[in-house]
């Protein structure tokens, strides 16, 4: 099997959407779509499954409670419960309230960061890596839809310029 | 145009009829003389530790000055459990008046914002606030006859007490009977003017050729906001901390703002969410549903925020004269002061995270009841302590009251909502609201 792909390059977001739904009807398998910045409702009309980046951050935020909570439970209560000021250090519990605002902030700082590192891992982004643009023009002004060249390679050129692709590309992959 | 149906008008007139008997029950129960309470209070001591206040009783009953104290005691708790019935109708009265209030400043927050989403929804709000009216009526005349000394729950209002308090004499030249009522006269005419003339304004720009009804509402909304944001935080000094005349806290009166802004949101999606389920409201989708959640959501967690940054600062620095507030509220109040801290904060935040839960009837309905049971508890946890002590209790007063004023309030709301088209015509952002989604 020979791993062409044809690059259908639009240039309203519009047509874009429009071709997206012409092709998943078509069965086309779309490898990917470049945009120069969020197309809303392109992800349904993929037909991309939901994100899972809140229920992480949900769990993150779990994590970063607990440990606020051990952490003070054992500094302030358990290791050394000194009288500051008489605030009761007997339970946890009589001098939460004094705690609250570092849980809190526990829970925002994980829930936070730890999503946006969960978001670099999953989308393969972090510094010196080597940018996969296929086309420097769809940064700017310019959609790319790529898809997988199966079966009539003609057929499937004529389909893409039929949905409004200003230019039509049948490229080797490596 | 929708028809009140009957099966809820009836439900409506016996929750009234219930609620008037039981709060006629109330005010029968509730003791007129020192002797009563002395059984009363016998009665109560009878049961377990009897042994125990026989010894002690014989003993004190030699002494005058225990004696003396001891009449001192039946006195208090005769005021506290003569407040009872008064208090519980106090409580719910409010409750039901600031609901709709909160509704109120929804509705013009929305007309300010130029809110997009939220037109299709004005009609049911409107529906809402037409309680305010009847709503602030009978809680001016709970005032007046507090005034008149029929009750004696705000203690500043009695010149005996504040002949003996010097930090109530202080206090005389803001807390004075006329001067009270003429506030509560300002504040309640501007709000129900503004909700008169938005009403009058929303109607006529159903029929209109331009759009000037709608700059109208939206300038007179615009100036109702700015003396809401005053009258409200003078009205939660007035009727609400004035109970406590002893305490002060600054940021109350937003406070209370965040208790009846989440309760008039969760009532918006519920009376929503019950016309849709008639299939009157075809035009509000999930988005919609999706939005109030949010706010229901966001306002919980506003009203978490200011619950705690009082409670905080007050118990972190611990100065005895504002500290005995939450002191009588955790020792006589444990449960109600805690539990609505669950209702109001814990059950929203966990059940309302979830986008897919936010468009879910029967999760939103859940979550509503609870919200709005949240907030009447914490309606009663201001209003209590002070005026009933440790004598409070969850009984016939108080679920009557509830009762009355919950079929007072749905036989106003659904009377007012058929009198107009359930959608508005020819609001400017009639059209995207329709097709609005999220």
């Amino acid at each position: 099997m020979s791993n062409k792909v044809i690059h259908a390059i639009y240039n309203d977001d519009d047509v874009l959407m429009d071709a997206v739904k012409q092709t998943r009807a078509a069965h086309h398998h779309i490898e990917e779509v470049y945009t120069p910045f969020p197309v809303h409702g392109l992800d349904k009309a993929m037909g991309l499954a939901p994100t899972r980046i809140a229920i992480a951050s949900f769990m993150y935020g779990l994590v970063g409670i607990s440990i606020a909570t051990f952490m003070m439970s054992f500094i302030m209560i358990h290791d050394w419960p000194q009288d500051i000021g008489g605030k009761p250090s007997f339970s946890y519990l009589e001098n939460m309230p004094a705690f609250v605002p570092i849980m809190f902030e526990m829970t925002v700082f994980f829930a936070a960061h730890l999503m946006v590192i969960t978001f670099y891992m999953r989308s393969k982004l972090w510094p010196f890596k080597q940018a996969e643009n296929p086309d420097v023009r769809t940064t700017d002004d310019h959609f790319l839809m790529e898809v997988g060249v199966h079966g009539n390679e003609e057929e499937l050129i004529s389909f893409f310029h039929s949905t409004g692709a200003v230019e039509v590309k049948v490229i080797e992959k490596h | 145009m929708y028809t009140f149906s009957s099966k809820l008008k009836t439900f409506s007139f016996i929750l009234m009829i219930v609620g008037l008997i039981g709060i006629g029950v109330g005010f029968m129960n509730a003791p007129k003389t020192i002797e009563e309470v002395e059984q009363i209070v016998n009665a109560e001591h009878g049961h377990d530790a009897h042994a125990e206040t026989t010894i002690h009783h014989d003993a004190d009953s030699h002494d005058a000055h225990a004696d003396a104290e001891h009449k001192e005691h039946l006195e208090h708790v005769l005021h506290q459990l003569q407040n009872k019935p008064w208090a519980a109708f106090y409580v719910a009265c409010i409750f039901f008046m600031l609901l709709s209030l909160g509704v109120l400043a929804f509705y013009a927050i929305q007309y300010v914002a130029q809110a997009g989403w939220s037109p299709v929804l004005f009609r049911v709000m409107e529906g809402i606030t037409s309680y305010l009216l009847p709503g602030s009526i009978i809680f001016f005349l709970v005032l007046v006859l507090s005034g008149m000394h029929f009750n004696h729950l705000f203690v500043w209002m009695d010149d005996a007490v504040v002949a003996k308090d010097h930090l109530l004499q202080g206090k005389v030249g803001f807390l004075n009977v006329p001067f009270f009522l003429i506030r509560a006269v300002i504040f309640l005419g501007f709000w129900n003017l503004y909700r008169y003339f938005s009403r009058k304004n929303s109607i006529a720009q159903d029929n209109a050729i331009d759009n000037s009804f709608f700059k109208k509402n939206f300038n007179i909304s615009a100036m109702f906001l700015v003396f809401f944001i005053i009258s409200e935080s003078m009205m939660s000094w007035d009727w609400i901390m004035s109970v406590d005349p002893h305490w002060y806290s600054t940021l109350f009166g937003w406070y209370v703002f965040a208790s009846f802004f989440v309760s008039g949101i969760t009532t918006i999606a519920l009376i929503t969410l019950y016309l849709k389920s008639k299939g009157l409201l075809p035009e509000v989708n999930t988005s919609h549903i999706h939005d109030l959640a949010k706010f229901m959501f966001g306002i919980s967690i506003f009203w978490t925020y200011l619950w705690f940054s009082q409670f905080m600062l007050i118990w972190y620095s611990n100065i005895p004269e504002e500290v005995t507030y939450f002191i009588t509220r955790i020792e006589d109040y444990n449960l109600p002061f805690f539990g609505m801290l669950v209702m109001n904060f814990i059950f929203p935040l966990l059940i309302l995270i979830n986008t897919d839960f936010k468009r879910l009837t029967w999760i939103i309905v859940m979550a509503g009841i609870v919200i709005l049971f949240g907030h009447y508890i914490d309606f009663f946890n201001m209003i209590m302590p002070a005026t009933v002590g440790d004598q409070w209790f969850i009984g016939i007063p108080e679920i009557s009251s509830l009762f009355f004023f919950l079929g007072l309030f749905i036989f106003v709301v659904f009377t007012a909502l058929t009198k107009a088209p359930l959608v508005a015509k020819r609001n400017p952002y009639i059209e995207e609201s329709k097709h609005f989604h999220y």
